[in-house]
Order: C-alpha cells, then structure tokens, then sequence
C-alpha cells in the first residue's frame, strides 16, 4: 500500500504510540484529581505543554488542549466575536478550511460582516486587499497558514502585521503548518494559532490553540475550569501526550524529513507534468506546503482516477464534486480560478517522511496508466470546450 | 467521503461493458455537461424494421457510479425496442446494479436520460416522432422535476413532495420555482440548484430559472 494521503491524516508515528501507552494503562487517573496518581497524569501534561509551547515559541500558559484543530477554530474565531462584542466584522480568505469557511457563515447569519479576501491564480491572499478592507470595525482577521488542498503558504507575518494597525486580533490555521516548516508565534505576530495532533503523525482527537497573553477568547462551552477555563471538560491525556511527543520528533526531525521530502515532491511534479493535458494547481513546487503536490488531469474525474488508484493500492484525495459530501467542487480550487470541470480532474497527492523515492515512481507510473485508461473512455470532447479552458502549461500564473 | 459501492458497481466501474463508439452508429447522443462533471454518450445501431437496438457502447466523463451505470445501460438496452426503451426508469438500472448510494442515484437518471434521448433522436431523423416543441408550461417544468433527485434521499424533487411552487413568466421565459428544504438537507442546496437549473434550462422557451428555497423547521424524507 503506499500512502500519499498525509495531508488529510497521517500514520502515528511508533514513538507517539510508545509514549501514550502507559496513559491508557496504569497512569489513567483524572490530572485534576489531587492524589498522587493524579499528579502524576497532571505532570504529564503540563510535559507534552512545554514541549508544544517551547516548539511554537510560546509561554505554557498560552497553550490550550482541544480536540483538533477543527474545535481550536471555533474557540478562536467564536470566543473573539463574543470578547469583543463591539466589534462587527469578521475578515477571513477563500482558500480557509470549512471549519473557518462555516463559522464565518454562522457568524454573518447572526448578522457580522465577513470579508472573503480573493486569492490569485496560485493562491496567495494579497495583504494590499486586507489594508483596504480592514476597519476598525473589524475584531479578527483569520487567515489559513499553509492550505490543505494546494499548499499555498501565506505571508502571516505581513497579513499579522497589518491586521494589528488597526488592533483586530489575528488568527491562523496552522494546522498543516505545524511540524512542516519552521513555527514560532512571535515572529510570526500571531495572537491566536490552530493546530491539531493527527496531521504531523501524532493521534486523531487532540488540537490545540494558542491564546498569546494579548488576548482573551470566550469559551464556547461551560463546565469545570480546565484549560485555563477556556475549554472544560476532563483532559484526553494518552491523546495529549502522544500529541506532545509528535510535535518534539517532528521539530527535532524537521530538517532531515525536509531534505528528504522536497526531493520527493520536486520528482512526483515533475513526473506527472509528463501527463498531457495536466496542471499543477498551486504554487510550484519549491514554494509549496512540504509534501503536498495537486494535479488536475483534464477530461476525467478525480473520482474515478481515485478509485483505480486505490485499487492498485495508492491512496489519494480528489477535490471533484463526485467525491464531496456536498456534491459540490472543493472551494479551494474553484477559489483559485479553476472551472468546474477542471476542479473535477483534479487529485491532490501528500506524502510523509514515510514515503520513499520508489514509492513516487510507481505513482507516478500507475497515474499515468489510469488517466490514458479514463481518457480512452471519455465522453468529453476537448475540441468542443476549447474556449473556455484555453491552453495552459503545467504551471499556472499567479 | 468513503463512498460505499455494491459490488456490482465496482465491478462495472472496473471492467465496463460496452465501452466506445459503436461503428456505423445510426444515432448518437450525449447528455450532461462538462461544467456539472457528468456526461454521457450513447451510440446505437438500430433495425429500422424490427426497431430493436441491435448495439450500443457508451462514452463516459464522470465518477465511478457514472460508468458503472452506463455500463449497465448498455446491457440493458441491448436487444430492447425503441418503444421498451421509453418505459425504462431509472430504477431499472440502480436494481440491476444492487442499489446506488443515494447521493449517486442521478448517475442513472443520466443514463437514461441519454439513451431516451439517443432514442428519440433516432425516431426524428426516420420520421416517426417530430421534434417536440412543446408549450412552457407548468406541467414541463413539472416533468423535469421528477428527474432531479434529492442526493441525500435520492428521491426525486416530485416524489419528495417538496416542490412548493411553480410560476411561469411566458412573455420572458422565467420560471421561478419553489423548494422547501430542510436542515439536512443544507448542504445540498447549491448542488440542486444547479441541477434544477440545468435540467429547466433544457426546456425549449426558458431562459432564465430562478430557484429559490423555503427552510422548513422539521426535517422530512
């Protein structure tokens, strides 16, 4: 099985798994519990604290355990509309993950103001477009750190920057980010972060948000004053501490999965810019999210593309609208200018530390079989719709 | 989504019957668009004495259920008269194939609707049907209702009992529609707009289709 599906979830990795054993067995007890198992749980995740706060450059007190990043977004972006209830206008991007995207509708339901900020051809969110749309009005700027689909990263620091002149608090989505590239709050000038366990070979069920001291959220839900009393309810401790040794190994690890990664997704561009008719969404590749490469194959479905893989045992993710819960194309790529039709071809390719050289060239092989079959097949009569996709290269603009 | 397929479906989807252009087809026709990821083609070779569809291969641009379903079409259709052909429901298919998800219940719609249309083609072209031009009215917009289904329930709009209202502006070539829609069924709006759209605009004397959605409180089928 070769697995290339990492930036929707990834292998726990052995030492994690090592590391929350004991948490599942013998040291199970309550860390608010006063006795000495207690403290014991307690120090453990004051531990896996310290080890994620000192990762990202912050105070242990300005970190938060959720249950993933999902949950960290909405504590984020919720918590500060309802600190700063003078304040009506929310200002997020198009390329957000929908646990941003919807709570933005919510939030404009109950009558906010949202700004969309569009993004050119590769993704990129122009920090020029938040300087004219930002007010004073204005209690959060929330904008994705590194996207999930197409691997944009954008200029936080610049975007926190401009977000501060005009004292709106500043949020990113570091979820991808977080144990791929270099992280650290202060340089960055964030006030509040996302991140969550599963994503950097860490377990599934565990996030967490940082709060700088500038700011203070509301909680969303009411219970015991865990957290800091920002999230209650009893802590998930063998989830936390796995979560807290994943970060540790992935910084530790950073610059050799880095080394080894990069080549990887150099070639498996390379590769399948072979395929005619094909186009990197995103921005190139030694720009891009580590590990994440998406291609669209034109005249096919991602689905049917994904489903052949799968069965020559290759997992991938597709962004057509046949694969969507919604039966709708993803956001993401009709945000960055893609037709329909072409948001159907379109299969996004992630790997890990995990993955080898070998690996990326079955893949690219194996593609490269199940396009030509799919295309053999196809009722989509290129000469026909010529007009509206136009010849492109494999790069696109920006 | 893991997306969970009969064994049927797989199977078609991996090893389709009746792919690409039948030589020397009497008729071909396509339904879909590139824009909505789902298209099909027929071509069919008919006898004009007996009207029976002596062979027919199909084209696919769509998802798995999308081939698997043309795929069984064929099989189906093979050996059919034109007349057997124009009482096949979609249904026909989905049974043959041990279900579809209801989510890709429109898969077979598709289908059928290719192949009626390839079918109707045909009888136009040898003089025994003339091409209908029929009168933009309720009933029509109706008629083209049943073929939009619910993805979550896959019921059609008309069988769901959810078409509130239908108004026509004939002088314009408006027609506005009525959809009550409950919380469940949210996320979907955008997709069933698009697919009532597609499917009104296709109605000779339309020219613009608005679609609106009344949210109900309570969810039903």
């Amino acid at each position: 099985m070769i697995y290339f599906d990492n930036n929707d979830t990834t292998p726990l990795h052995p030492e994690a798994l090592e590391a929350m054993l004991p948490y599942f067995r013998d040291k199970f007890a309550n860390p608010a519990s006063l006795h000495s198992l207690g403290l014991e749980t307690e120090s453990a995740l004051d531990e896996a604290r310290g080890k994620i706060s000192g990762a990202i450059g912050a105070d242990a007190r300005e970190l938060i355990f959720t249950s993933g990043a999902t949950e960290a977004n909405n504590i984020a972006i919720f918590g500060a509309a309802r600190a700063r209830p003078s304040r009506k206008h929310l200002i997020i991007s198009t390329v957000e993950h929908a646990s941003v995207l919807n709570v933005a509708r919510r939030l404009e339901d109950d009558g906010y103001r949202v700004t969309r900020l569009p993004v050119d051809g590769q993704g990129y969110v122009d920090p020029a477009l938040l300087r004219d749309t930002i007010d004073d009005d204005t209690f959060m700027v929330s904008i994705v750190h590194a996207n999930h689909e197409i691997g944009v990263i954008q200029d936080i620091r610049k975007l926190a920057e401009i977000a501060h002149e005009k004292d709106a608090w500043f949020h990113t989505d570091a979820a991808q980010a977080l144990g791929k590239m270099p992280f650290n709050v202060a340089e960055l000038g964030v006030d509040l972060a996302s991140f969550n366990g599963h994503k950097l070979h860490g377990p599934k069920g565990v996030g967490g948000l940082y709060v700088s001291r500038r700011t203070r959220p509301k909680r969303l839900m009411e219970g015991a004053p865990q957290e800091f009393d920002l999230r209650p309810g009893t802590e998930n401790v063998p989830a936390i501490v796995g979560f807290g040794r994943a970060v540790e190994i992935a910084v530790r690890d950073l610059p050799d999965v880095t080394a080894h990664v990069k080549p990887l997704m150099k070639r498996l561009a390379e590769g399948l810019a072979r395929i005619p008719h094909s186009h990197l969404n995103g921005p190139p590749p030694e720009e891009r999210l580590l590990g994440n490469v998406n291609v669209t194959f034109l005249y096919i479905e991602g689905e049917a593309i994904l489903m052949h893989l799968s069965n020559r045992g290759i997992c991938v993710s597709s962004g057509s609208a046949c694969s969507s819960k919604s039966l709708t194309p993803s956001t993401v790529l009709t945000a960055i200018g893609l037709l329909h039709e072409e948001a159907h071809g379109a299969i996004r390719f992630s790997l890990s530390r995990f993955n080898s050289s070998d690996e990326v060239e079955t893949v690219i092989s194996k593609v490269g079989e199940v396009v030509d079959l799919l295309r053999s097949m196809t009722a989509f009569v290129p000469e026909l719709h010529s007009e509206r996709m136009g010849a492109k290269s494999f790069y696109r603009k920006r | 989504m893991a997306i969970k397929y009969s064994n049927k479906v797989i199977e078609h989807f991996m090893e389709p019957q009746n792919v690409g252009e039948v030589e020397g087809a009497d008729v071909i026709a396509t339904e879909g668009s590139p824009a909505c990821g789902d298209m099909i083609t027929f071509s069919l070779k008919i006898n004009p004495e007996t009207r029976v569809i002596e062979d027919v291969k199909f084209r696919s641009f769509g998802c798995a259920s999308n081939i698997a379903t043309a795929s069984m079409t064929t099989l189906l259709a093979k050996g059919k008269t034109t007349e057997e052909i124009k009482r096949m429901r979609h249904r026909d298919i989905t049974k043959s194939l041990d279900g579809l998800p209801a989510v890709k219940m429109h898969c077979s719609v598709l289908a059928v609707d290719a192949l009626k249309s390839a079918v109707h083609k045909w009888e136009v072209n040898h003089g025994l049907a003339v091409e209908e031009k029929p009168e933009l009215d309720r009933r029509e917009v109706w008629k083209a209702l049943t073929d939009v289904l619910n993805p979550r329930t896959g019921l059609s709009l008309v069988e769901a009992k959810v078409v509130n209202n239908i108004e026509i502006e004939q002088d314009e070539g408006r027609v506005f529609i009525e959809i009550m829609l409950c919380d469940l069924d949210e996320m979907f709006a955008e997709a069933m707009e698009e697919e009532i759209s597609e499917h009104v605009q296709a109605l000779p004397g339309v020219q613009k289709v608005l679609v609106q959605f009344k949210r109900c409180e309570h969810s039903s089928a």
